[in-house]
């Protein structure tokens, strides 16, 4: 219990000195999740609405793919990313194993699904009437996407909080592509990992709370625009 | 608010990430990188991140460290993954070497691995001066001992040491196997009051999180040498050569050296690793 206390003391010491190692480290898991939850928003998205508006023979097994994806292993996607950009893997010549842009990609890959996944209920969700009824007002194919990208923004902000959430918290992924190089691709649940098995515990701990407290800051800002919208 | 604004926001926070990519990202890729394999041990001791700095400071390079253990680090640098290796496996590092996978292997320093494990000493090894006699001893009173199975440098040292006396203690019900770096088997063999065989420096360096005493030491068989090898460029194109070359000779400059013999002794009040370069 001592060790908890110490941990979460120590996490304000680090937060409130403004530690510059824990802050690189607290700011390149910020953007590294952060960017590929928003690259994941496009391609989520943009092929859940189709998948969800359109109907084609196999369309069951699509969908059943995109929902198993939501559950996609972040160590076998890191797996299969480490061995795609390995200097003699199929994408080596573009140099970027142990950068935080195959981290990017890496955690892109993991949140893609689940972004995709969510829409795709999001929208289905919706009565089938609004549809016909939006278009028989004369919208084009695209107003009508719009509305009801409108309509859904609910669930689909509960997709961006899921995606980031999954790529913030995972650390498969991120060890395996990114290398947990100091200052360079370390973040907050690789550094976690090291510090755990180096017995820092309570340094451990303190990166856990702060990672913790990040994550719900950034919730706390999503979850403040969709309640709002709420309210109208 | 607007769904549209909301969307704005996203867009902002999207150009401020770039903008914070641009700030922090600047040539870590190319000429000026290195790509530095090594062993979980050596980056738990905090050695390297004492080391890292001075060179990158020194020579102009970004060094980029990966740690994971010897067999791994070797396995990558078969195929020219990384540029070069810092390890403790001398068999399969000649090996390696005579495959024409590496050049220049020097050695840079060592120190000693011992069994560690819970004062009470069930198997009674504290008694004997050898390693392979005490995991006899382990072995006959069914002792828990936790491997790393990982194959590391520390996995394979006590692979050798069971085929020594000819057992093979896989599948035994006192014999787990972890699969994970030396400070996590650490702690595994602390909670659950068992032997591991661990380098004398990570043990120095998580002994206050650790209810675990050194029981056998000393035994020549224990040597735990780490050489520095070269990934060989006329193998692999891709090869940072002069980068390799570069840390290789920073590893065994006098300026290292010495600071490879004071590092951990005022924080463990013992050393880490003794400097092995001169002593070729």
């Amino acid at each position: 219990m001592d060790l908890i206390l110490e941990g979460i003391k120590k996490a304000f010491c680090l937060i409130f000195t403004l530690d510059y190692e824990v802050l690189k480290i607290l700011l390149l898991s910020l953007r590294v999740s952060g960017t590929a939850t928003l690259i994941s928003l496009f391609f989520g998205i943009f092929i859940g609405i189709i998948v969800a508006l359109s109907r084609f023979p196999g369309r069951r097994i699509v969908v059943t793919l995109i929902n198993t994806g939501m559950g996609l292993p972040p160590v076998v996607v890191g797996l299969f990313v480490t061995i795609f950009l390995w200097r003699s893997g199929p994408l080596g010549f573009l140099g970027i194993l142990y950068t935080p842009t195959a981290m990017i990609i890496a955690q892109t890959i993991i949140a893609t699904p689940i972004v995709m996944g969510i829409t795709l209920a999001a929208i289905q969700h919706l009565p089938e009437k609004l549809r016909l009824q939006i278009l028989a007002l004369g919208a084009t194919h695209l107003q009508m996407v719009w509305i009801m990208i409108k309509e859904a923004k609910l669930p689909l902000l509960a997709g961006v909080m899921a995606g980031f959430g999954g790529v913030i918290s995972e650390v498969g992924a991120s060890i395996m592509v990114g290398g947990n190089i100091k200052g360079y691709t370390r973040v907050l649940t690789t550094a976690t990992v090291m510090e755990t098995s180096r017995g820092n515990f309570d340094i451990a701990i303190a990166l856990g709370v702060i990672l913790l407290a990040l994550a719900y800051l950034v919730n706390l800002i999503l979850t403040q625009i969709q309640q709002r919208e709420r309210l109208r | 608010m607007k769904f549209g604004n909301v969307v704005k926001i996203l867009l902002y926070c999207y150009i401020l990430g770039i903008l914070l990519w641009f700030e922090t990202s600047e040539a870590k890729t190319g000429p000026k990188s290195i790509l530095l394999a090594t062993t979980t041990s050596l980056r738990d001791s905090g050695l390297l991140d004492l080391l890292i700095p001075i060179f990158e400071k020194k020579r102009g390079y970004f060094v980029k460290t990966i740690a994971v253990g010897s067999g791994q680090a070797m396995a990558m640098g078969m195929k020219g993954e990384v540029d070069v290796l810092l390890v403790h496996s001398p068999d399969a590092e000649k090996k390696f070497i005579s495959e024409g996978y590496g050049i220049n292997r020097k050695i840079v320093m060592y120190n000693d691995f011992v069994i560690v494990g819970p004062f009470e000493d069930p198997a009674k090894t504290k008694e004997v001066k050898l390693a392979s006699e005490a995991f006899k001893r382990i072995a006959m009173t069914g002792a828990l001992f936790l491997s790393r199975s990982d194959h590391s440098g520390t996995h394979i040292k006590e692979m050798e040491i069971w085929k020594s006396i000819s057992m093979n203690p896989e599948g035994k019900k006192w014999y787990h196997e972890t699969g994970l770096g030396m400070g996590e088997t650490l702690h595994v063999s602390d909670e659950k009051r068992g032997y591991t065989l661990s380098d004398r420096g990570t043990y120095l360096a998580l002994k206050k999180s650790l209810g675990l005493e050194i029981l056998v030491q000393g035994d020549p068989n224990l040597l735990n040498v780490y050489h520095i090898i070269e990934v060989n460029p006329a193998r692999w194109p891709k090869v940072n050569e002069a980068g390799a070359k570069a840390f290789v000779e920073f590893m065994i400059s006098m300026e290292v050296q010495q600071l490879i013999k004071t590092f951990g002794l005022n924080q463990y009040g013992s050393f880490l690793f003794l400097p092995g370069a001169e002593r070729k």
